[in-house]
């Protein structure tokens, strides 16, 4: 199933030139590749000149040049477009323009900044592109849309217009290796296609959304990504797929209007509980606040990030324990970078035994993860008092009005704010 | 001493501080989502927007225009670390 098969051809002139890595089993540290993946490569050939678009992982080199070799000779190659410049894609980009010096290499202009870190040289020509651009090579016009950080901050697209082909870097893309390498063609890989949108295009899907409005008005016959089955059986299919995904996974029971803050907890004793409730009945006051409590000692399995990915704020509350949060604080909080918490607002509370470190640690990493982290936490030494179980729910109302837009905005000094910052240490 | 007020547009706070204060020094104390990395200018990280009172900030020093030229950085950008408010009434987003 996976012996390597030569350049395999597209539509007419139009073949795809790429590597297979069947023995692959991880992907990046972070995705699990049970079968391996392709980096797909792919050659264009036009009346006046020849593209290349995008490379493979510099390890599969050899196989990327023996299959461009089979379909183009160098001095043929006048462009050379590199759809975003991670490795697996630009490995062989230097080796390449090594042996095609006449060639054009075309970017996004996101990805001047990476092109020098990668070819280690200022002498590289290049020629930056955005959606509306277009390369005549004769017979075939590349057009150049711009998708910016899907998954990378310099993806592009890019349509073979006549033959109605759409490259589309990791958009659509899998972890799935299968020398069959048509859609209609090779083993079920739905589960990968699943998998692979939550790991990698995830945490950006306002931008898959804006990516779709770009792409779906296109006449596509093929879409072919740079990983994975090459989608020539029903394209549309996948940019539905796409536009279902990017979609919130959880119907909202929350009024449209209304704002949703997320109460966790975990507690040894129920004094970091008693906190918990208390922001709760101290963010209730506020109208408008949807607020839910969950105890994060259940948390194994349950779906808290599709929460957190619908939520407008989240107060964490972890007891203090040799001078750190407790683990399952940060299994939810290392989470997070699955999904986009930029700008939500975030809070924390504990109680503490000795020390008390949980609290700052938790406002730190949420600040890390770009929430806004307005009202500092409360932290109170074992059993809490009635005095400090009262700032807690301030602390809940606080956070609602800011969820609201209801807060009382002031003018505060340098020095106020450095007395205050005493008085919560 | 002259004052600048530096407002926290994501935070929604304002604050009063002495003319010359560097912005990492301000946001550091309100708890603002402004990440560091070198802290002198050279890494980039804590690449910051100024929402409008630009004509209160310092001027850009050689190094910090390099660095945020080589970010690619507006001409409403500044490094955090580097840029000081001179005086009246500045919004950064953050």
């Amino acid at each position: 199933m996976n012996a390597a098969p030569n350049a395999v051809e597209l539509a007419p002139g139009t073949h795809w030139i790429g590597a297979l890595d069947p023995s692959l089993r991880e992907f990046d540290i972070i995705l699990k590749t049970a079968n391996g993946t392709t980096y797909n490569s792919y050659c264009v050939r036009g009346d006046d000149g020849v593209a290349i678009i995008d490379t493979v992982k510099a390890s599969h080199a050899d196989e990327f040049f023996s299959r461009l070799e089979q379909v183009a000779r160098y001095e043929e190659i006048s462009t050379i477009v590199l759809n975003h410049l991670e490795p697996d894609h630009s490995g062989a980009l230097p080796e390449l323009m090594r042996r095609a010096p006449q060639a054009r290499l075309y970017i996004s202009a996101k990805a001047q900044l990476m092109l020098k870190a990668l070819v280690k040289t200022d002498e590289l020509q290049f020629s930056v592109v955005e959606t509306g651009d277009s390369v005549d090579l004769g017979g075939r016009t590349l057009h150049f849309f711009s998708t910016p950080f899907l998954h990378w901050p310099d993806t592009q697209c890019t349509l073979v217009e006549e033959q109605g082909i759409l490259f589309s870097g990791d958009v659509f893309g899998c972890h799935f290796c299968d020398a069959r390498l048509f859609n209609d063609k090779v083993g079920d890989f739905r589960f990968s296609f699943e998998y692979y949108y939550q790991h990698i295009m995830r945490p950006f899907r306002e931008h898959v959304l804006e990516a779709l409005e770009l792409l779906e008005p296109l006449q596509l016959k093929t879409i072919a990504p740079a990983h994975g089955p090459i989608l020539r059986e029903a394209p549309q299919s996948y940019l539905q797929r796409y536009k279902q995904l990017a979609a919130p996974l959880l119907h909202n029971e929350v009024g449209t209007n209304d704002k949703s803050l997320l109460v966790f907890y975990i507690s040894s004793y129920g004094n970091t509980a008693l906190m918990a409730q208390a922001v709760a009945e101290g963010a209730e006051t506020e109208a408008s606040v949807r607020i839910s409590l969950y105890d994060l000692q259940a948390s194994g399995g349950l779906p808290f990030v599709d929460l957190i990915e619908e939520a407008d704020g989240i107060a964490i509350g972890s007891p203090t324990i040799n001078g750190d949060a407790v683990k399952p604080v940060w299994d939810l909080l290392s989470s997070l970078a699955a999904i986009k918490v930029r700008d939500k607002l975030g809070a924390a509370f504990g109680s503490y035994g000795w020390s008390g470190e949980a609290i700052n640690m938790i406002e730190d990493r949420l600040r890390g993860l770009k929430l806004r982290v307005p009202v500092k936490g409360v932290r109170a030494k074992l059993i809490p008092n009635e005095e400090e179980l009262q700032r807690c729910r301030e602390l809940g109302k606080q956070l609602a009005q800011h969820l609201t837009g209801n807060l009382e905005r002031r003018v505060i000094s340098m020095s106020e704010l450095l007395s205050q910052e005493q008085a919560n240490a | 001493m002259p004052k600048a007020n530096v407002t926290f547009e994501k935070l929604g706070v304002t604050i009063s501080v002495p003319a010359g204060t560097r912005l990492i020094e301000i946001s550091e104390k309100v708890g603002a989502s402004i990440t560091y990395g070198c802290r002198e200018g050279e890494c980039g990280t804590c690449i910051m927007k100024i929402v409008s009172g630009m004509e209160h900030m310092s001027e850009r020093s050689v190094l910090e225009d390099k660095v945020l030229q080589e970010n690619m950085a507006g001409s409403s950008q500044r490094l955090a670390c580097q840029a000081q408010v001179l005086g009246g009434d500045i919004v950064v987003k953050a």
